[in-house]
């Protein structure tokens, strides 16, 4: 008599009335709701099983055209955002600030309405200015992503955060997040943190006082609670999830840390000050990291290290963003 | 229109029965079959079956899920879009024969959808068809290898399938489609 496996995700449960996607956009996740979020993650897991056959391939979005329009540099969002929409079977564009009419002086009206008239039915775009998708969005009639806009939000980011914590520790409900960093300058941060408390984590902050946003904790309907903590040993006490942010150099005026050296005596994600947190704790960190600046090299590539399941998880994700994004009815 | 119960939970029951007799006597040695639900509601019908030939039988069947949304062609007509779940076949697929499963065979693009799917898994030996109920209406070529009932239906009507595992209930409906809601089948 063969015997044979039977996994449980075979068990068929009764199912919830389906979701309606209202989403044409994905400009920050301040406008998810618990459900949707889940929705996300939920078809992540069948774009996750796509990715684990031998081919890696779906004809779902065949004929559809996506266009990727970076006016900042990137490594994982665009490769991971290609890698997605090819497994989807659809065509991908590619433009890059420096190598584009951008640098002749287009502005991005103007080169949103070229992608358009080429036909593409996606757009994801990366911007230094906080809050450009929301002007792009309004003069396009495709569906835009945003793959991170100055320091405001990244949520294809804070979704694929949401979905490697998710795989660790089943329900995000009451786990304590701590994020440390540059959070002033982390627009990972802040689409994390409406993530995070939409789906029932409290978050704390640890950072000098010089790299936190302002406005914080002051007005509940401009941003969720968190905790604010300048000691790191504090914060990191009884983490479940912890975060580190690279300091964002590029974006910062000087004058905020009196030395690098200070900075990273004082907040460096070491073993040691980890072994505060609960020993089943996962670290994450959206990358590129500066090793043995915010997070030793050690913890970066140690056992409690999820970096490259993010980087893996990340082409799962977006597959399942780009699926539901073509689904709406506009496109 | 009230529904019009065709099957009881009992006549389901039999027909299972006697389809598992079906795909044996078809398939000769059961060694190499492989019984794929179609998601939702084949993949009970798939179990169901796979335990009644392994009463009769002395043998297990391995059981899979299979999810095809992503190889829909009416993505963009639908209301509502389905919920991608994952497909799960425990075994190797490649030179096996797979008895694909589904409750109400219609117009045949599921069937079309799903087989895409299996077959970009691996290449089997050979793809059967089983369904519980058969309304007719085809657009493509495709025809059922076991058929539970055939249902001559109106396309204003709607086949409505309920299974204990997924509804509570064993039963199939025949009922008027204004009385449904959109996005349903």
């Amino acid at each position: 008599m063969r015997q044979v496996q039977q996994k449980d995700t075979l068990t068929v449960k009764p199912e919830a009335p389906p979701l309606l996607w209202r989403h044409r956009h994905i400009l920050d996740l301040d406008d998810f709701t618990l459900e949707e979020i889940e929705l996300v993650l939920r078809t992540s897991d069948a774009m996750k099983e796509v990715l684990s056959r031998a081919i890696k391939k779906v004809p779902t979005l065949r004929g559809k055209t996506i266009a990727s329009l970076f006016y900042e540099p990137s490594t994982r969002t665009r490769s991971s955002f290609e890698l997605a929409a090819k497994s989807l079977s659809a065509d991908v564009v590619n433009l890059s600030a420096g190598a584009s009419s951008i640098v002749k002086g287009e502005c991005l009206v103007d080169t949103l309405s070229a992608l358009e008239a080429l036909g593409a039915d996606i757009v994801i775009m990366r911007h230094p200015m906080s809050g450009a998708p929301y002007i792009a969005a309004r003069y396009l009639k495709a569906s835009l992503v945003n793959a991170g806009d100055g320091w405001h939000a990244h949520p294809t980011q804070a979704l694929l955060d949401l979905y490697t914590i998710r795989e660790h520790k089943g329900s995000l409900k009451g786990l304590k997040m701590t994020i440390i960093g540059d959070i002033k300058h982390s627009r990972v941060a802040r689409s994390n943190i409406w993530g995070l408390t939409t789906m029932g984590a409290k978050v704390t902050l640890c950072c000098p006082f010089t790299l936190l946003p302002a406005g914080l904790n002051h007005r509940q309907d401009q941003f969720p609670k968190v905790t604010i903590e300048a000691d790191i040993e504090h914060a990191l006490d009884g983490a479940d999830i912890v975060m580190a942010l690279r300091l964002q150099r590029e974006r910062q005026p000087s004058g905020l840390l009196p030395s690098i050296r200070e900075y990273v005596r004082l907040y460096q994600l070491t073993e040691s000050r980890l072994a505060k947190a609960k020993p089943d704790v996962i670290v994450l960190h959206p990358g590129p990291v500066n090793e043995d600046i915010e997070i030793a090299s050690s913890v970066a590539r140690g056992p409690r290290s999820v970096i490259n399941e993010q980087v893996t998880n990340g082409v799962a994700v977006r597959m399942a963003l780009l699926y539901l994004l073509a689904g709406s009815r506009q496109l | 229109m009230l529904p019009k119960i065709i099957m009881t939970p009992e006549d389901i029951r039999r027909t299972l029965a006697r389809m598992a007799h079906e795909i044996i006597e078809r398939n000769k040695s059961i060694e190499n079959l492989v019984l794929v639900g179609m998601r939702t509601r084949g993949v009970p019908l798939a179990r169901r079956l796979a335990a009644t030939i392994a009463s009769f039988e002395q043998a297990e069947i391995p059981v899979g899920a299979l999810d095809f949304s992503l190889y829909r062609d009416d993505l963009a007509r639908l209301d509502l879009q389905p919920i991608v779940k994952s497909t799960d076949i425990p075994v190797n697929i490649d030179g096996r024969t797979i008895i694909l499963v589904d409750d109400v065979l219609y117009t045949g693009r599921s069937t079309r959808a799903a087989m895409d799917a299996l077959i970009d898994l691996g290449r089997p030996e050979q793809i059967q068809l089983a369904v519980l109920v058969d309304r007719g209406h085809r657009e493509l070529p495709l025809r059922a290898d076991y058929v539970g009932k055939n249902m001559p239906s109106s396309r204003h009507e709607d086949i409505q399938v309920k299974l204990t595992e997924t509804d509570g209930v064993d039963e199939v409906a025949i009922i008027a489609q204004s009385s449904l809601k959109e996005g349903q089948q």
